[in-house]
Order: structure tokens, then C-alpha cells, then sequence
């Protein structure tokens, strides 16, 4: 398992420059894009797509926070949730129930644009508590940053699909 | 496969020497090649001055022609006149027969892929290809009087796997190095970004014979990041052509089967119909019919062709929109359109492109020549004659790859717009108990069902030790290459059996075929090619030789321990005896050898460059 944010040089946490990280990015891109090395050896070919096909995985994770929680917690050991194990979680359940009638009811572009709205803070407010729980490293905290992050996931595969259905809406 | 010098990048391969990279724009309708000349990114001409090479390819009885001379056969020979044949390239023959119900050609029946009855023989979408990019490679080494060193050949970015590795495979039969597959859209934002010194969002909107493109891209210091990118490989200007060839055998009152025995008539009108409305509100044309003594004479106004090609524009449009949304950008942000491809002359779509975009589209460049000179500047810069070039493009994979999983659904591995080369792996487990083979089918596409994605490849991952169903763990990983295509390998990890494809499209070639179709073009070539390959081994040892030792001089001593040097130094020095004798197969391992035990080197001199830059020395300094 590769660390990204060695990759990336990037301190090991949550919170990181995300201007940073654009630069570091580039500068990588620079160095290991496969078009730097048409004219190499097969040897420098293989070595340089690898790392390459790293570089941009790894941008795609660290850049977007779900992605950068959950890696973190692998980098830090601890094993991420499947998704039975947040079944049990009856609060959960009944929150994504409920979202998902709404997203049902939601039949104008008002109702959805003010879905989107809520979505967007639910978002915000889950970003914030995952960064407070993973700033420390401690294992009580890592397994509630997990749970955290498997409801981010649930909010952000709603928001697609809020998103779907308004476009079916004003598309026509 | 030779091996050329080693250059770091930032780095200028000094003493330098000039190389030869065309670029080539291998249309639908026409193609085209281009190469740098005096500084400036040119379209080479034939001996008459003409630029385009029509994709047209007549097959006589003892002749090939490729491009106006092959056109103009047309209509007297329109079973052996094979145009438009980029829109058959990876697809099936029964793909083909359905989407175009009256192509003149005689198909092989029992064949899965097209294959054309030809006087030269069966003929495929590949072989065809190759006969147009050999003709433009031909022109380039004429007007550049050097031999090629590679070329960049442009593929609509709504190509899958299939198409851009059939591209590949002709290029190959063509006597081309490619340099690298490049997007169509891509290029020609390039050849206007590096005009303009332009930053911010761009759209390129292409619609060209018979593909149509939109790519959204950022740029921003010579970095040319596609954000996302949509289209439709079978939705082009052909498609107005035909609905206007219908139109005119209505106008002429044609039965179906005269309607079919004018078809190339009929669409060549239609052509001069479409071409002559871009300027004209009227178009009046006379056409001979088969068998006719005098001509007809039958006019089209503009608002009837609007009205028939209104549906196609508009379905242009919405994949406009969704390529922005795509790309997680607001209209407002995007500062440039740029318009490529013949059938962007065509006024409803200029207008409805205006309209979505809220401005006036860039077309300085010539929207037919624009593809290809993006392409002969990224050839240039790909060849090495650019070593200090800051220009770097970041594509992305236009369509989602996927596994069938239980119950013909298709689990996607990597999603549409990811940026390119990128790997990923993902996990999947047996299904019943004492499960040894595992079928892995690769599909490529956005639908959920199996039934409504394109299928790749199958192959059969066997030798799983018997286990309880759900414990055997097999990782698929999916690796797409800089040129988009994909290679796939799978691994059961407790036992470690592997399997590994190159990923080769039901409708393509394979290797051996290829190999099998360069050997029998070339005449009386066995000893030639034997001095040849021992020419190039040579080259390539020397090369090896040279990259080494400054590798060694520069971090030996910082990176390797002594035995390790040892036995590289002691590498180098057979090679070096190897390389003054004629034996091709003892250089080759010679080189192998030294490949294999500089290996670890390599790595670590990669991540020290890699460190040294992060670290905050510029990039430049390394």
C-alpha cells in the first residue's frame, strides 16, 4: 500500500493546503507524465508509467476529503468499515430513510435546490467533525471518523442523485 | 522494439539532433499530416498543393489510390471506392450493416469483423487505414526529406479500446512509430492555446465526417488539463449528408431500390448540397441518375435542411452540457470555444453552439486543419526537439471501464474522466464452493447492463486452489496507458496465479497477424531486415552504454552499494563486447541484463529526483 501523502510530501493528516497540493501535482505531472519519456528506454517507460498512474490516483484521493479520510485511516492501520457494519447503525438508517423520501417528495426545482442546500451543509458539518477526529491519532477516535465517513459517503452519493434528478427536471 | 536515449526530463539531450515528428489527422471524410518546418507547425501538401488527403481508398485490379484520385472512382466503382471507413474501425459487421443500410460494399458474410471483397483480396478497417496513413507518411518524407522519425495520430476522444488500438495496429502496418494516440479536441486546443497564450477554461467543440467531440479543458502554464470530455463516434456530417441524399430521392421520387443503386450519387449531392448552404440561403444542383440520359435539376433551401438536421444538432448540444457539468465548471467560466471539424461550416450548428455558450466561437484556424497541426506540435515536443518545452497534457479516459459481475451487471472500475495513464484494482471473489476458473469479461461504457456496454475482452483466470465460495481473493487490475488503451491483469493472492491480457478488441487484429501482414509487404526483405534489426541493436547498446554511465557517474556512488555496482559495472562491460560483434540475440540479452540489474537503481534515482523537487527546487534545476 502506497502512502499518498509521502507521494505528495504532505504532512500524514486531515487537514492539508489544498494549493499544495495543486503545486506539488504539477510538479510531479512534470517529472513522470509518460510524454516526458517517449524517447527513453523501456526500462525508464514501465518505471516512469507506474509512478505516474501514482501520482494521479493519488491526487484524485487526496483531493477529495472522503477519499483522503479513508486513506489516511489505511495509512494509519485501521480497517474501514463494509457497508453491513454501518447497518447496525439504526440512527443512520433511519437519517438515510428519511433523506430519501424527501429526495422522492422533492418534485419542483425549489424543492430540489433546497435539497442541494441542505446536502451541502450536512456535507460541511460532517467534513468538520471528521477533521476533529482524525487530528489526534487514537483509535477510539480513528473507528468514529470511519463510521463518519461511511454517512459522508451516503450524503455525497445522495447529492448525485439529487443532482440527476434535477436535471431531468429543468432538462425538460 | 528499439530503444532510443535516455533523457531526463528538464534536461537537453545535447548534442542535439534534429528528428523528424509529423502529426496526422486521420478523418472520417479527409485526412491530413503536418510537421514542424522553420519553427511553425505546418500542413504538408501533395505535389499539386492540396492539403487534405481525402480518406478515400480505390482498390483495383492491380493499384492502390488513396485519396482525390480514389474519389473520383466514386461513382463508377463505388464497390471498391471505401470511404468514410474510420467509422467502421473496431466495430462488427453487424454493428456496420445496421447503423448504414445502403453501403455499396461487399461484405465477407461469415466474418464477425467487416471485412471488404476487394480485387486485392479481403481487406479489413485496419488494412484499409494503414493504405491512407502510408500515403500521408509517404508525402511527409517526401516534403521533409528525412526519414520519420514518429508520428502523433489524433482519435476522436469518444474513442473506446477497440478503436484506438485498431488506429494503433495501422499505423503499425503503415511502417509508423506512434509516438503517442492524441484527442482530437486535445490537439486542437493546443494549436490554439500556444497561438494565443490563452489561460482559462476552453471547450472544443468537433464535429467532424463521422464523429462528434467536446472536450472541456483548463490551461494554465502550458499544462493542458482535460477537466471532461463527451461526444458520440458515430454522429457526424456524413449523417447530414445521408438525411439530404433521402431528402433529394424523395424530391426525385426514387423507389427504394433506385434510391440504393444512386446511393454514392445521391450522397456526393448531398454533400454539395450541405457544403454549398453553408454560405447560401439556396441550393440548386443537377444530378444524373444511374442509367439516365440528361440530369434533374432539384433545389434545397436552408430552412429544410435546418429543420432535417435540427434533432442531431440539438443532441450535439446536451452532450455540451453534460461534458460541463462534467467537468465541474459554470458556463460563464469557460473564456474560449473553439470550433474543429469540416461540418462546424454548417450555420445551424455555429448558431446553436453560440447560443449554448453565450459567445462567438475562435475559427481563425482552419477548422480542417486545425486537429492536425495540434498533433505536429505535439510530435515535435515528443521527438525531443523541444527539451525545455513547458507544454504537458493531462487527458482523460472517455468512457467507464468495467467487469461483468453475477447477474450480467457491470462493476465499474474506472469511471469516465479520470485522468490518464491511472490503475486501479478492485477484489472479486468465487461463487460457489470449489470455484477454480474465474471468467473475467472487460467491458467498456456508462450503462449498468452487460447488454448495453461495449465488450472488450473475456479472458479466463484458471488454476484458483479449491476454496469455500467468497475466500478466494482475485485483484483485477486495470492499467490505461498515455494513449488510452488498457491493459489487464489478474491475480489470485493466496495462490499468486496470475493472468495477464493485452487487451486486444474482438474486431482487431492480433499481434501475430500483423506481424504476419508487415512481413508479406515487405519484398525480397529478410536479409535487409536481419542488417537492419542488428543495426538497431547496436544503436540501442550504445545508447544503454552512454545513459549508464552518466547515470553512474551522476548517483552511483550515492545510490549503490558496492556489490551492487560491481555487478552493473560488470553488466556494462559484456555489453559493450557484446555489442562489437554481429550476434543479435547476445546484444539483446546483454541489454537485458543491464535492464534487469539497474532496475532497483533506476527507482531510486526517480525518487531522488522525485524528493529533490518536492522539496522545493524548482522543477527546472533537476
Amino acid at each position: 500500500m502506497m502512502n499518498y501523502f509521502e507521494l505528495y510530501n504532505l504532512p500524514e493528516q486531515f487537514a492539508i493546503d489544498l494549493i499544495k497540493l495543486k503545486e506539488h501535482y504539477q510538479t510531479l505531472q512534470k517529472l513522470t507524465h509518460p510524454d516526458r519519456f517517449t524517447t527513453a528506454s523501456e526500462q525508464q517507460k514501465r518505471l516512469y508509467l507506474t509512478k505516474n498512474s501514482q501520482v494521479n490516483d493519488a491526487y484524485s484521493v487526496l483531493k477529495s476529503p472522503v477519499t483522503r479520510g479513508e486513506h489516511l485511516l489505511i495509512v494509519r492501520g485501521v480497517e474501514l468499515p463494509s457497508e453491513q457494519d454501518t447497518v447496525g447503525d439504526v440512527e443512520f438508517l433511519m437519517d438515510q430513510m428519511e433523506w430519501r423520501e424527501s429526495l422522492e417528495d422533492a418534485g419542483t426545482e425549489e424543492a430540489l435546490e433546497k435539497l442541494v442546500t441542505d446536502n451541502f451543509d450536512v456535507l460541511v458539518a460532517q467534513e468538520k467533525v471528521i477533521c476533529e477526529l482524525l487530528s489526534p491519532n487514537r483509535d477510539e477516535d480513528n473507528q468514529a471518523a470511519a463510521q463518519e465517513l461511511a454517512k459522508m459517503k451516503f450524503m455525497l452519493k445522495l447529492a448525485n442523485e439529487i443532482e440527476t434528478k434535477l436535471d431531468r427536471i429543468t432538462d425538460s | 522494439m528499439a530503444l532510443l536515449q535516455i533523457a531526463e526530463p528538464g534536461q537537453s539531450a545535447a548534442p542535439h539532433e534534429r528528428k523528424i515528428g509529423i502529426g496526422i489527422d486521420l478523418g472520417t471524410t479527409n485526412s491530413l499530416v503536418s510537421a514542424v518546418q522553420s519553427g511553425q507547425c505546418v500542413t504538408l501538401a501533395d505535389e499539386y498543393e492540396r492539403h487534405l488527403l481525402p480518406s478515400v481508398v480505390h482498390y483495383g485490379e492491380a493499384s492502390i489510390d488513396v485519396g482525390y484520385h480514389a474519389r473520383d472512382n466514386s461513382n463508377t466503382d463505388p464497390a471498391n471506392t471505401i470511404m468514410s471507413v474510420k467509422r467502421f474501425m473496431g466495430r462488427s459487421l453487424a454493428d456496420v450493416t445496421t447503423h448504414w443500410h445502403q453501403l455499396p460494399y461487399q461484405f465477407v458474410a461469415d466474418s464477425v469483423s467487416p471485412r471488404f471483397i476487394t480485387p486485392i483480396g479481403e481487406l479489413n478497417p485496419i488494412q484499409i487505414s494503414s493504405h491512407i496513413l502510408s500515403a500521408l507518411k509517404t508525402r511527409a518524407e517526401a516534403r521533409m526529406g528525412e526519414e520519420i522519425t514518429g508520428a502523433v495520430i489524433t482519435v476522436p476522444a469518444y474513442f473506446d479500446d477497440a478503436q484506438r488500438q485498431g488506429t494503433k495496429d495501422a499505423a503499425q502496418l503503415a511502417g509508423l512509430k506512434v509516438l503517442r494516440l492524441l484527442n482530437e479536441p486535445t490537439a486542437a486546443a493546443i494549436a490554439y492555446g500556444l497561438d494565443s497564450k490563452e489561460e482559462g477554461v476552453i471547450a472544443v467543440y468537433d464535429l467532424g465526417g463521422g464523429t462528434f467531440d467536446v472536450s472541456i479543458l483548463r490551461l494554465n502554464k502550458g499544462v493542458f488539463e482535460v477537466l471532461a470530455t463527451g461526444g458520440n463516434s458515430a454522429l457526424g456530417g456524413d449523417d447530414f449528408d445521408h438525411l439530404l441524399a433521402s431528402h433529394l430521392a424523395h424530391q426525385l421520387g426514387l423507389d427504394a431500390v433506385a434510391e440504393k443503386q444512386n446511393h454514392r450519387r445521391l450522397m456526393n449531392a448531398g454533400k454539395e448540397v450541405k457544403e454549398a448552404l453553408s454560405t447560401a440561403d439556396t441550393s440548386r444542383i443537377s444530378i444524373q441518375l444511374v442509367g439516365a440520359d440528361q440530369s434533374t435539376e432539384v433545389s434545397v433551401h436552408l430552412d429544410q435542411l435546418n429543420q432535417m438536421i435540427n434533432d442531431l444538432v440539438k443532441q450535439t448540444i446536451s452532450t455540451c452540457k453534460r461534458a460541463v457539468k462534467d467537468a465541474r465548471v459554470s458556463l460563464e467560466e469557460v473564456n474560449n470555444v473553439i470550433l474543429v471539424g469540416g461540418s462546424t461550416r454548417v450555420p445551424l450548428v455555429r448558431q446553436q453552439v453560440e447560443m449554448f455558450f453565450k459567445k462567438a466561437p475562435l475559427t481563425s484556424i482552419d477548422p480542417d486543419k486545425v486537429v492536425a497541426i495540434g498533433a505536429g506540435i505535439q510530435a515535435d515536443i515528443l521527438v525531443g526537439n523541444k527539451p525545455d518545452s513547458d507544454m504537458l497534457l493531462l487527458d482523460v479516459l472517455p468512457l467507464s471501464l468495467g467487469i461483468e459481475t453475477m447477474g450480467g451487471l457491470v462493476e465499474k472500475i474506472i469511471p469516465r474522466n479520470t485522468t490518464i495513464p491511472v490503475a486501479k484494482a478492485q477484489e472479486f471473489t468465487t461463487f460457489k464452493d470449489g470455484q477454480t476458473a474465474m471468467l473475467v469479461h472487460v467491458l467498456q461504457g456508462e450503462r449498468e447492463l452487460v447488454d448495453h456496454c461495449r465488450s472488450l475482452a473475456k479472458f479466463t483466470l484458471k488454476g484458483i486452489p479449491a476454496m469455500t465460495a467468497g475466500a478466494a481473493h482475485i485483484r483485477v487490475t486495470f492499467q490505461v496507458d498515455a494513449d488510452g488503451l488498457l491493459n489487464v491483469t489478474a491475480m489470485e493472492k493466496s495462490s499468486g496465479v496470475r493472468a495477464e491480457i493485452q487487451v486486444k478488441p474482438s474486431y482487431g487484429l492480433e499481434e501475430s497477424e500483423i506481424l504476419e501482414m508487415l512481413q508479406s509487404s515487405m519484398q525480397n526483405a529478410k536479409q535487409d531486415m536481419q542488417e537492419r534489426m542488428l543495426k538497431e541493436q547496436q544503436v540501442d547498446a550504445s545508447r544503454v552504454l552512454e545513459a549508464m554511465h552518466g547515470a553512474l557517474a551522476e548517483d552511483g556512488d550515492e545510490l549503490l552499494s558496492d556489490n551492487e555496482r560491481k555487478s552493473i559495472d560488470h553488466a556494462l562491460t559484456s555489453l559493450g563486447l557484446c555489442a562489437a560483434n554481429n550476434d543479435i540475440d547476445a546484444i539483446k540479452q546483454a541489454i537485458d541484463a543491464v535492464d534487469k540489474l539497474s532496475q532497483d537503481f533506476a527507482a531510486r534515482r526517480m525518487d531522488k529526483s522525485i524528493q529533490k523537487a518536492l522539496a522545493g527546487h524548482s522543477v527546472d534545476d533537476i
